[in-house]
C-alpha cells in the first residue's frame, strides 16, 4: 500500500516541528498506521532524521506501525476493565493469536490494541471488535468470540 | 558572587550552573548524562548537591548558581541519594560485568564501587533487547544502556547524523535506529563518536582481537601499521600522560607479540599527501572539480555518500592512507619478498571505528585480496597487549620497519584536524613551484576550532583553503559552499579535532587530553629533520622503483577508488 504522507504534507507546506504530532495523526487516520515509508517521507518534510520522527511516534500510543487487521480487537485496560480482570482477557487474545498488542496477525486477519478506557465502564472488561462492544467479558467469552470469526473466515476461504 | 562549598567561600561567576563552578574548584562531584561543552540534559540525577539552607537536593548540571548559596556535595543525605540512583540503574542492568568488554572503563560499575553498591536491595527487572552486532565497526548492547541520552545527543548536536534517538517509552524505552533497524543499515557513518561518550557498555567497537590472535597463529605473514594518532594515545591506556609519544615502545611490544613486520602508516600518510597534493594541483589547473575534499576519513567519505551524494566528485580520489599502505605491502612488498598477497595478514592500529567498516569495502581490494584485512582500536591494542603479557612501561623502544617505516613530520600531524592540510600545503607549493616553503606551519589550520579558514598565495594565485572536524561543523560548511563560498581544498575528519579525538582512542575523554595528543603531534614533527612528504626518501624510493610517479597508472590503479551514493534504510 502506498503511503498517504505526501498528501497530508502538502497541507503543511511550512516546516515547523510542533506540526509533527499532528501530521503523524492524520497519516495514521487515512493509512490506518504509520509505516516506514510515511516516516522517511515524514522527515524528509520537517528535515529531521527518520529516527527522530520514530522516536516520537513510538513514545505515543496511540500510534501503529503495522496495518489493522481484518478483525481490530480493541482492548480496555482502563481502570474499571482493569479491577473487572481485563488482564486476561488481554492475555488470553495475546496467546490464541500469538501477537502482541500492537501487532498483526501474519495472515493480516487479526490486529490487537490495547486503549486506556472507551467511556464503557459500565459494560467492564470491555472488548471492542471492529466498532462492536462486547460487554462483561472474560477469557472463555473471547476466545469463544475469536474462534467464531476464525471459523467464519475459514469457511469463506472454502466457498 | 560568592557562594559556599561545604563551609569554604567560593568565587562564583552570574549564569553559571553549580557543576561547572564545582568543576572548575576541583570537587569530585560523579556524572552520568554530563558532556562537557554541551547543554546539559539533566537525565541521571546522579550529580546532585545538597542546598543547605533549604535541606533539598538539586541536579548541580543543570542548577544555576545563586548568590550566598550554601552547597554540601558529600553530605549524608546526598551520598545516599547518589547510592540509590545507582541501585536503581543497577536494578535493570544486567549482571554480566565478567564479560562485559567495557571492563574498568565502565563509569557505571566505578561509581557502584565507590559508593560501596555491595548488595541487591531491588530485584532485578531485566530488559529484554537483542544485542545489535550488524555493524562492523559498532556493537550495540541496550540491555546495558543506562540512558543517558549522550549517544543521542553526540550524534545528532555534533555530528548532525542523528542515526539513533529514543524509542518508545517508560520500561520498554530504549536507545536504537528508526524502526528498530540495525546499525549496519542504517545511516551511521561509524565515527564511534557515541561509544566515546557511553558510560557503559552498550556502545562500543566491535571487538577483531581474536581475529588478530587468530592470524598470528595461522602461519601467514601478519604484519601491523599503526596511525599517527595511536602513538601519542595509547599511554594513556597504561597510565602515561596525555600525548607521550610511545611510538618505539609500541613498536616493539607488536614485534613481541608475533607481528612478522610493523610498519609506520604516517609512511603512507606521506604517500596520501604525494598522490592528493597532485590531484589538488592538477583540479586547480585543469579546472577540475573544486573544492577538494580530503577522503582519509572513512567516517566523512560515508557521510558524503549518504547525506550529500551530489557532493562525491569533490571527494579526493586517493584511499586513506591506510589502505594505501595495505594495498603497497600486497603488490609491492609481496612481490619483493615473493609472497603471495593472499597469505599477507595486514593488521591497522587505528584511532578509528570507521576503519573497521573502510577494510570491507568493496572498492578497498585488488583481485579479491583486501587491502586490509583487520582494524584495531588503539583501546583494542592497548588489550592486546596487556593479553601477551608485555610490560609495556618498561619495554625497550625500537623503530618501525623498513621499507614502509620512515615518515616525514608532515605525515605525524595526519593525527590532528588540520594536519592534512598542513601537510597538502607543504607538497602542493613544492609541485607548483619547485620550490620549498620557507616556513612550514600553518597556525591558522591547527587547534580544535570547528572551522578553521586560510588563503595561501602560491605563484600569484590565491587557494583558499578550509579545515574543519566534527561532521556538523562539515555540514554548515557544505551549505556554505552550495550557498556559492569558493573554496579550493577542504579538509574535514569526522571526529572533533581530528583523530586524536577518534572513536577508538582510550576512555575516558576530555578536552584537555586531546589537546594534548595534539600538542604532541605538532612537537613531533617540529623536531623532525624532514616535514615534507616529498622529502621523504622512503617515498622517493617506492616512486623511483615501483610506483612512477604520482597519479600514474600503478598509483590509480592501487591507490585511488571511486566512491557512489549510498541508500540507507531510514532515508
Amino acid at each position: 500500500m502506498k503511503t498517504c504522507a505526501k498528501n497530508v504534507l502538502k497541507k503543511f507546506n511550512y516546516t515547523r516541528r510542533d506540526y509533527l504530532i499532528p501530521v503523524l495523526q492524520e497519516v495514521q487516520q487515512t493509512d490506518g498506521y504509520i509505516s516506514m515509508d510515511a516516516i522517511k517521507e515524514i522527515a524528509k518534510h520537517f528535515k529531521i532524521s527518520s529516527s527522530k520522527v520514530y522516536g516520537v511516534a513510538t513514545f505515543y500510543n496511540q500510534f501503529r506501525f503495522e496495518p489493522k487487521g481484518k478483525y481490530h480487537v480493541m482492548v480496555c485496560r482502563g481502570t474499571a476493565c482493569h479491577v473487572k480482570g481485563s488482564l486476561s482477557c488481554l492475555n488470553m487474545v495475546e496467546e490464541i493469536l500469538k501477537i502482541k498488542a500492537g501487532k498483526t496477525t501474519k495472515d493480516g486477519l487479526f490486529s490487537i490494541e490495547t486503549v486506556a478506557c472507551m467511556g464503557a465502564c459500565g459494560l467492564a472488561p470491555v472488548v471492542n471488535i471492529n466498532g462492536e462492544f462486547y460487554a462483561s467479558m472474560t477469557p472463555d467469552k473471547l476466545k469463544k468470540l475469536i474462534d467464531d470469526i476464525k471459523k467464519k473466515e475459514s469457511k469463506n476461504g472454502k466457498e | 558572587m560568592q557562594i559556599t562549598v561545604n563551609g569554604k567561600n567560593i568565587e562564583a561567576n552570574r549564569n553559571e550552573t553549580i557543576l561547572s563552578v564545582l568543576k572548575r574548584e576541583g570537587f569530585d562531584i560523579p556524572t552520568l548524562c554530563h558532556i562537557e561543552g554541551m547543554q546539559p540534559s539533566g537525565a541521571c540525577r546522579i550529580c546532585v548537591v545538597e542546598l543547605e539552607d533549604r535541606g533539598t537536593l538539586v541536579p548541580s548540571c543543570s542548577y544555576p548558581v545563586a548568590e550566598g548559596m550554601k552547597i554540601r556535595t558529600h553530605s549524608p543525605k546526598v551520598i545516599n541519594a547518589r547510592k540509590t540512583i545507582i541501585e536503581l540503574l543497577i536494578g535493570s542492568h544486567p549482571d554480566d560485568c565478567l564479560y562485559c568488554d567495557k571492563q574498568d572503563s565502565c563509569e557505571l560499575l566505578s561509581l557502584a564501587r565507590k559508593y560501596g553498591v555491595n548488595e541487591k536491595r531491588y530485584s532485578k527487572i531485566s530488559k529484554n533487547f537483542p544485542r545489535d552486532v550488524s555493524s562492523p565497526s559498532i556493537t550495540r548492547d541496550p540491555k546495558k544502556c543506562i540512558l543517558c541520552g549522550k549517544c543521542v545527543r553526540v550524534c545528532e548536536e555534533v555530528q548532525n547524523v542523528a542515526c539513533i534517538d529514543f524509542v518508545r517509552r517508560g520500561f520498554n524505552s530504549h536507545i536504537g535506529p528508526a524502526f528498530d533497524y540495525s546499525l549496519n543499515i542504517s545511516s551511521c557513518v561509524n565515527c564511534g563518536q557515541c561509544v566515546n561518550v557511553c558510560p557503559t557498555g552498550a556502545l562500543l567497537e566491535t571487538n577483531n582481537i581474536n581475529q588478530v590472535i587468530k592470524a598470528l597463529s595461522s602461519g601467514k605473514f601478519v604484519v601491523a601499521q599503526h596511525a599517527p594518532a595511536v602513538s601519542v594515545s595509547l599511554g594513556e591506556e597504561f597510565g602515561l600522560t596525555a600525548g607521550k609519544d610511545v611510538d618505539g615502545m609500541m613498536v616493539s611490544a607488536l614485534k613481541e607479540i608475533g607481528f612478522k613486520a610493523v610498519f609506520d602508516t604516517s609512511f603512507a600518510a606521506d604517500l596520501t599527501i604525494m598522490e592528493e597534493a597532485s590531484e589538488l594541483v592538477d583540479r586547480i589547473k585543469n579546472g577540475g572539480t573544486t573544492p577538494m575534499f580530503t577522503s582519509c576519513c572513512p567516517a566523512w567519505v560515508k557521510y558524503v555518500e549518504t547525506f550529500n551524494p551530489d557532493m562525491i566528485p569533490n571527494l579526493s580520489t586517493c584511499k586513506s592512507p591506510h589502505q594505501m599502505l595495505g594495498s603497497i605491502i600486497k603488490s609491492s612488498y609481496a612481490q619483493e619478498n615473493k609472497i603471495k598477497p593472499e597469505d599477507i595478514v595486514v593488521v591497522s592500529i587505528m584511532p578509528c571505528t570507521a576503519k573497521k567498516f573502510e577494510i570491507k569495502r568493496q572498492e578497498m581490494r585488488n583481485k579479491k585480496v583486501d587491502d586490509v584485512d583487520i582494524s584495531l582500536t588503539t583501546r583494542e591494542l592497548a588489550r592486546l597487549i596487556n593479553i601477551f603479557g608485555i610490560d609495556f612501561k618498561n619495554i625497550k623502544p625500537s623503530v618501525a620497519d623498513m621499507p614502509f617505516g620512515k615518515r616525514s613530520g608532515a605525515g605525524k600531524i595526519f593525527g590532528a584536524s588540520g594536519g592534512v592540510c598542513e601537510a597538502a600545503l607543504r607538497t602542493a607549493y613544492h609541485l607548483i613551484t619547485g620550490k620549498e616553503l620557507g616556513k612550514l606551519d600553518f597556525e591558522s589550520v591547527r587547534g580544535l576550532e570547528g572551522i578553521k579558514k586560510a588563503s595561501v598565495e602560491i605563484e600569484g594565485k590565491n587557494i583558499k583553503i578550509a579545515v574543519t572536524s566534527g561532521l556538523g561543523n562539515a555540514s554548515k560548511l557544505i551549505e556554505e559552499i552550495k550557498n556559492g563560498e569558493k573554496y579550493d581544498f577542504i579538509e574535514i575528519m569526522a571526529c572533533p579535532g581530528g583523530c586524536v579525538n577518534g572513536g577508538g582512542q582510550p576512555f575516558p575523554k576530555n578536552k584537555k587530553n586531546v589537546l594534548e595528543r595534539m600538542k604532541a603531534l605538532y612537537e613531533i614533527d617540529e623536531n623532525e629533520e624532514i616535514r615534507t612528504s616529498h622529502s621523504n626518501p622512503a617515498i622517493v624510493e617506492l616512486y623511483n622503483t615501483f610506483l612512477g610517479k604520482p597519479l600514474g597508472e600503478k598509483s590509480h590503479h592501487l591507490l585511488h577508488t571511486t566512491y557512489s551514493k549510498r541508500t540507507t534504510a531510514d532515508r
